[in-house]
């Protein structure tokens, strides 16, 4: 690599200009585009060909079949539980650590961040521990008639634990960093709690509010190891969508496991989609500090 | 922050759902595993110290997660180097790609690698046919592993190097410096600390995944099982000590590395509030 072959480039989004050199511009072009291709582009051009290749009737008949049906609808549902669940907790635990001093914030940011240290076999593995037939708290919920291990809730549960930081963990920094000069003066006005919550300080959190919302329902949607964990493999009870796949590719049913997996594939490209639009629409609305 | 507590409202509502919320939802399981360690017995430490199936699940967990987060580390900082440095058309495309293996299901990323690195698959044919072989190999472990974890490396590391500024550049470049040494000299030592952390987190990550591997990997006692899947197979043989003491050495695994996250983090806001 000669210096000669150098040539000014304006660096994107400055005022500056840098030396670059056009070959390893293009072979580093070249081989991110090569490695993205391979890596993340080809695995979803094989589920939707496998999913597709026998045309769109067969993909249609893979999917109304009752087992998929149902378990389409538990992972509608326990995404739509963790998404609500995780939201609310997120923006109180996001409010309580950046609106007061407390003694052991510390502890409580590390519990908050603990589901996206530990794997989540593990994650499962606590639950059993906990509700399972030998756990120490079955008994208490069994005497109520609550079955929760291997039924709908444990799967419910389990996917809120893995999906409790995406929310609060977006949302924490924006809150830092705006500080409460604002609230306080609505306060001073007479506002009470969720007047300034609302009118004062959501408008400043609502793209990463969204932007988290979405990540965390792409998690909720996907999870597989926590839920395969306490729910026990029902077909047509405890089986979410991911589970279903497993299932179905375990029997070598592949069309059926292509199929129902282009339907998540799809999916996924429109949480990208959207994930991109948020973020777009933010930085255009507030500058390019905010995300 | 300067918030004296009573002045803003909401500090009983908001303290009593978080408190509560995390207790149920995390501390007590974090206790019940806390209760099953305490119980546990010697004869099952043994038994699992000693066991060589769960040892080479180990090797195999420890290993595959390195190579893949190193190898992240490499075209994870490439990638984000591409991204910030050069504007050129489909670089939005390759933007948005990366985030997929957040938003992909593990398990559908497992049967697409899968399928893709068989000897029948579109990548795994040619390879087959020079004697390579990914699918139910150690490699393949490895592909699921790199594909889970890019996104951690190239989203520490792009901040970074849009953050920098080209004077230093320009300074080394007008002493004499070469490219290489540029990058090497000026450049890299600035992304060490995004660089550690992604690593470090890529590889957390790759220690506790489960579903998009337990396809690819073939499952072969002593050869293709991770630890996760030692833990699956011990609770479904209701051996709740034995997955305990297996789950409790990845934890310890993962506590040490959250641990150094947070204090590269910690050193790398201090360095940027000089």
């Amino acid at each position: 690599m000669t210096e000669t072959t150098a040539r000014l480039v304006k660096v994107p989004g400055s005022k500056g200009y840098r030396r670059e050199n056009p070959y390893l511009r293009r072979f580093l072009i070249a081989l991110s585009f090569l490695f993205a291709f391979l890596l993340l582009a080809l695995p979803l051009l094989a589920v939707l060909s496998q999913a597709f290749g026998n045309g769109f009737q067969l993909f249609w008949n893979s999917l109304t079949n009752f087992f998929t049906l149902k378990a389409m609808y538990l992972t509608v549902i326990t995404t739509l539980s963790a998404v609500l669940a995780n939201t609310l907790f997120g923006l109180a635990a996001a409010w309580a650590l950046t609106r007061y001093r407390f003694k052991g914030q510390g502890l409580m940011i590390t519990l908050i961040d603990l589901p996206f240290a530990i794997s989540p076999i593990i994650a499962g593995l606590i639950f059993i521990l906990t509700y399972g037939r030998l756990g120490w708290a079955y008994e208490f919920f069994d005497e109520r008639g609550l079955k929760i291990v291997f039924a709908t809730p444990g799967v419910i549960m389990a996917t809120i634990f893995v999906t409790i930081p995406f929310v609060a963990r977006e949302i924490i920094p924006v809150l830092a960093a705006r500080g409460t000069d604002e609230e306080q003066a609505a306060v001073l006005m007479g506002a009470g709690f969720f007047r300034v919550f609302f009118q004062v300080t959501f408008p400043h959190i609502r793209w990463a509010l969204l932007y988290s919302v979405i990540l965390c329902a792409a998690r909720a949607m996907g999870e597989f190891g926590a839920v395969s964990v306490v729910s026990g493999h029902l077909r047509g009870k405890t089986n979410t969508l991911p589970l279903h796949i497993e299932i179905l590719y375990n029997e070598h049913h592949y069309r059926e496991a292509f199929a129902v997996s282009a339907i998540l594939v799809i999916t996924s490209i429109l949480i990208l989609t959207a994930r991109s639009v948020v973020e777009r629409l933010a930085k255009k609305e507030s500058g390019p500090n905010v995300r | 922050m300067s918030s004296p507590k009573k002045i803003i409202p909401g500090f009983g509502l908001t303290m009593g759902l978080t408190m509560s919320y995390l207790g149920f939802f995390v501390l007590i399981p974090m206790i019940s595993l806390a209760i099953q360690t305490s119980h546990l017995t010697w004869s099952e430490l043994f038994k699992v110290a000693t066991d060589q199936r769960i040892l080479s699940s180990y090797k195999v967990s420890f290993g595959c997660a390195f190579v893949a987060a190193a190898v992240n580390a490499v075209f994870g900082t490439m990638l984000a180097w591409v991204l910030t440095r050069y504007r050129f058309p489909g670089r939005r495309l390759i933007d948005g790609l990366i985030e997929l293996p957040f938003a992909l299901p593990t398990a559908v990323a497992g049967i697409a690698l899968t399928s893709l690195t068989t000897d029948k698959g579109w990548i795994g044919q040619p390879l087959a046919a020079l004697g390579v072989k990914i699918a139910y190999t150690q490699l393949g472990i490895i592909v699921a592993l790199t594909f889970i974890s890019l996104p951690f490396v190239v989203r520490s590391i792009q901040p970074v190097l849009e953050e920098l500024s080209p004077d230093y550049e320009e300074a080394a470049r007008t002493l004499g410096a070469s490219s290489s040494a540029i990058f090497f000299k000026v450049i890299l030592p600035e992304l060490k600390p995004a660089l550690m952390t992604g690593f470090s987190l890529a590889f957390a990550r790759g220690l506790g995944e489960y579903g998009s591997v337990i396809f690819i990997a073939g499952n072969k006692p002593f050869q293709t099982e991770i630890a996760p899947l030692m833990i699956v197979t011990r609770l479904e043989e209701f051996l709740y000590g034995q997955a305990t003491a297996i789950a409790l050495v990845m934890l310890l695994a993962s506590f040490i590395i959250m641990f150094l996250v947070n204090r590269l983090q910690l050193r790398a806001a201090s360095l940027a509030g000089e």
